[in-house]
């Protein structure tokens, strides 16, 4: 046994999959990261899938989790998770779940004409969203969800319309694409959400399971951190200022692509 | 007796990769290679093959690298500008150590130039390309036969260092008709590919996660690489592909005076320009790499040690005689001369380095003119 798995605390109700991170734990205090991979863990074990279930995660504070989960996982470059899933699943002729794992730079951002391609071609795929408005791992620069008027380090007087857009509402705009067969806005604020986001992300794997179509799962995340708040402050930020902006629910849930 | 076809070079790709076992095929249109993405969408389906057409090359080289992660036979193709939007993916196919094989069919360039014949990726594929420190294998067939046994040496290459092999061919090649006889090549025992496939849990035997990484480099955890052991185990790795996969051909080099080194179909012509030589009984040989990385430098200045003259002909302004010249740097004396693009025959887009014109440049060497 190596130093790192005698140094493994494990926390009673603490999902199977979860284990050992020999990089440390990275994410900060009041992150949401480390929620949503809870609930991935979760949904995995409770599905029964653990031994036929691969992730691929991109770059990004999201994309931290190849060596906490205990199931196979690929990381590539930012941008290219949808691609590189899109390879894994073609290349094993459907058999496993496959789902990326990606913040809103990664999906929306660099890999946004992946993501509209893969929804168009209705692949198989689960893409789960990060979305808390900033660049996490580059610490806090403007994102493609930077809601207008807030401040990051690359919007030092806040995100102007007339300089920098609006925006963009990824989950809406996947559910207009035919290929999708499930598209959702979720968050984990409370236990309420939380338990909603294990039930929206059973249903995205089941219904790539069942092969009905491209799924989406975007989560709404909170980053104390770089919004400059406390954990608590941002907790109130997400459900005043970013939940007006990113409403949550389901955008599109079809058992069938006609 | 095998089978015998009139087939372009572009399909001869295919066939090559059909012979190899390929299993799954990512491409996108751009000519000169439309032939191998349309070929690949008839044939390789009815194999059982998987064959998808992508909305960009920077989507085709990472769907590759998601397909090349499960342990399949995966390929694309492409060509200059395509090869270009791929190099990210290069660079990180390189880190992540999984095999794949890239046809790029090269076309005129800088910028989206031309559609016919040159030799310019010459550096781009051999030197990297794309960013970090880190080598292709790259193959230049000839010919429309070699072209076909290439590619099947380009997988079983791929498999072997779990690396990039770049299968450089251009619009000549690509889209000329040449006879073929179809054989599978046996290059024998390849290492298993259990211990580090992403196929899901259950189906490893041991029953331990796999992970594929573009990301390497851990500060304290024995199972994974470091941070300089990472980059140590590449370069170990090419160096060993630079002792053991070095080929080329040698036509008339024992009493020849004046070396031609040329690849790809400037190499076939230089070998016509041989020929005619060795009738006016100049001394002349003609080296062609086949692999041009590794590059066969270690026969290179071997003949220069011998003291031999060096011709380069290549198709482009000159990016293949810095290779000559680092290899003959330290060996012997001999002269290195190079016949680029500018000597072709004529402004049009399809003209070519005649053999006269290679000739010519010899008997100027050889009688002190150059």
């Amino acid at each position: 046994m190596s130093q790192i798995e005698k140094q493994r605390v494990w926390v009673s109700g603490t999902p199977r999959l979860w284990r050992y991170n020999p990089i440390g734990a990275r994410q900060c205090a009041g992150c949401h990261s480390p929620i949503v991979e809870r609930i991935i863990c979760e949904v995995i074990e409770e599905m029964g899938i653990e031994g036929n279930v691969i992730c691929v995660t991109g770059i990004g504070c999201s994309a931290l989790a190849n060596f906490l989960f205990d199931f196979d996982s690929l990381k590539v470059a930012h941008g290219r998770p949808v691609d590189a899933a899109t390879g894994v699943k073609r290349a094993l002729r459907g058999r496993p779940v496959v789902f990326t794992l990606q913040g809103d730079g990664d999906c929306i951002g660099l890999g946004g004409g992946a993501l509209i391609s893969a929804a168009s071609r209705a692949e198989k795929i689960t893409v789960i969203m990060a979305n808390n408005a900033v660049y996490g791992q580059t610490r806090g620069q403007m994102a493609p969800t930077t809601l207008v008027g807030q401040v990051t380090t690359t919007t030092p007087f806040g995100r102007s319309p007339a300089e920098h857009g609006y925006p963009i509402h990824t989950a809406e705009l996947v559910a207009q694409i035919k290929g999708t067969a499930y598209s959702v806005r979720t968050a984990v604020n409370n236990p309420a959400n939380y338990q909603r986001t294990k039930k929206y992300l059973k249903t995205a794997f089941q219904k790539q399971i069942d092969n009905v179509g491209f799924t989406f799962v975007e989560i709404l995340e909170a980053c104390p951190t770089l919004w400059r708040m406390s954990p608590v402050e941002s907790l109130k930020w997400l459900e005043e200022v970013l939940m007006a902006e990113f409403p949550l629910g389901e955008f599109k849930n079809v058992d069938k692509i006609e | 007796m095998s089978e015998r076809l009139l087939v372009e070079g572009n399909e001869a790709v295919g066939y090559g990769a059909l012979d190899a076992g390929c299993d799954c095929y990512f491409g996108y249109p751009i000519t000169p290679q439309n032939e191998i993405i349309e070929w690949l969408s008839r044939e390789l389906p009815k194999r059982g093959g998987v064959v998808l057409q992508a909305q960009c090359e920077t989507s085709t080289i990472n769907m590759v690298q998601g397909a090349a992660a499960t342990g399949a036979r995966v390929m694309t193709s492409t060509s200059g500008p395509g090869w270009s939007l791929m190099q990210e993916g290069m660079s990180n196919i390189a880190t992540a150590e999984v095999p794949c094989v890239v046809v790029l069919v090269q076309r005129g360039g800088p910028g989206t130039g031309g559609l016919r014949q040159v030799q310019m990726d010459y550096n781009s594929v051999t030197k990297g390309g794309g960013h970090g420190d880190y080598r292709n294998i790259v193959l230049a067939p000839a010919s429309v036969q070699e072209t076909y046994e290439l590619m099947q040496l380009a997988f079983y290459l791929a498999d072997k260092y779990r690396v990039a092999v770049v299968v450089l061919s251009d619009a000549l090649i690509g889209q000329m008709m040449e006879p073929l006889e179809l054989k599978k090549l046996d290059f024998g025992p390849l290492p298993s590919k259990e211990d580090w496939v992403v196929t899901g849990k259950s189906y490893h035997k041991d029953g331990v996660k796999h992970m594929s990484l573009i990301v390497k480099g851990t500060p304290d955890d024995p199972r994974f690489p470091t941070w300089l052991s990472f980059p140590k185990h590449l370069y170990e790795k090419y160096q060993t592909i630079e002792k053991n996969e070095v080929r080329y051909e040698a036509v008339a080099l024992e009493d020849a005076s004046l070396v031609i080194v040329a690849f790809g179909y400037m190499g076939r012509i230089s070998k016509g320009a041989v020929k005619i030589a060795r009738g006016e009984g100049l001394k002349v040989g003609l080296l062609r790499p086949i692999t041009l990385w590794p590059f066969p430098k270690e026969a290179i200045a071997q003949l220069a040690e011998r003291g031999f003259t060096f011709l380069v002909v290549e198709d482009n302004f000159g990016q293949m005689v810095e290779d000559v010249r680092a290899a003959v740097c330290g060996h012997g004396s001999g002269g290195i001369h190079l016949l680029n693009m500018f000597a072709r025959s004529s402004s049009a887009d399809g003209a070519l380095i005649h053999p006269r014109r290679i000739v010519e440049e010899c008997k100027q060497i050889l009688g002190g003119n150059r």
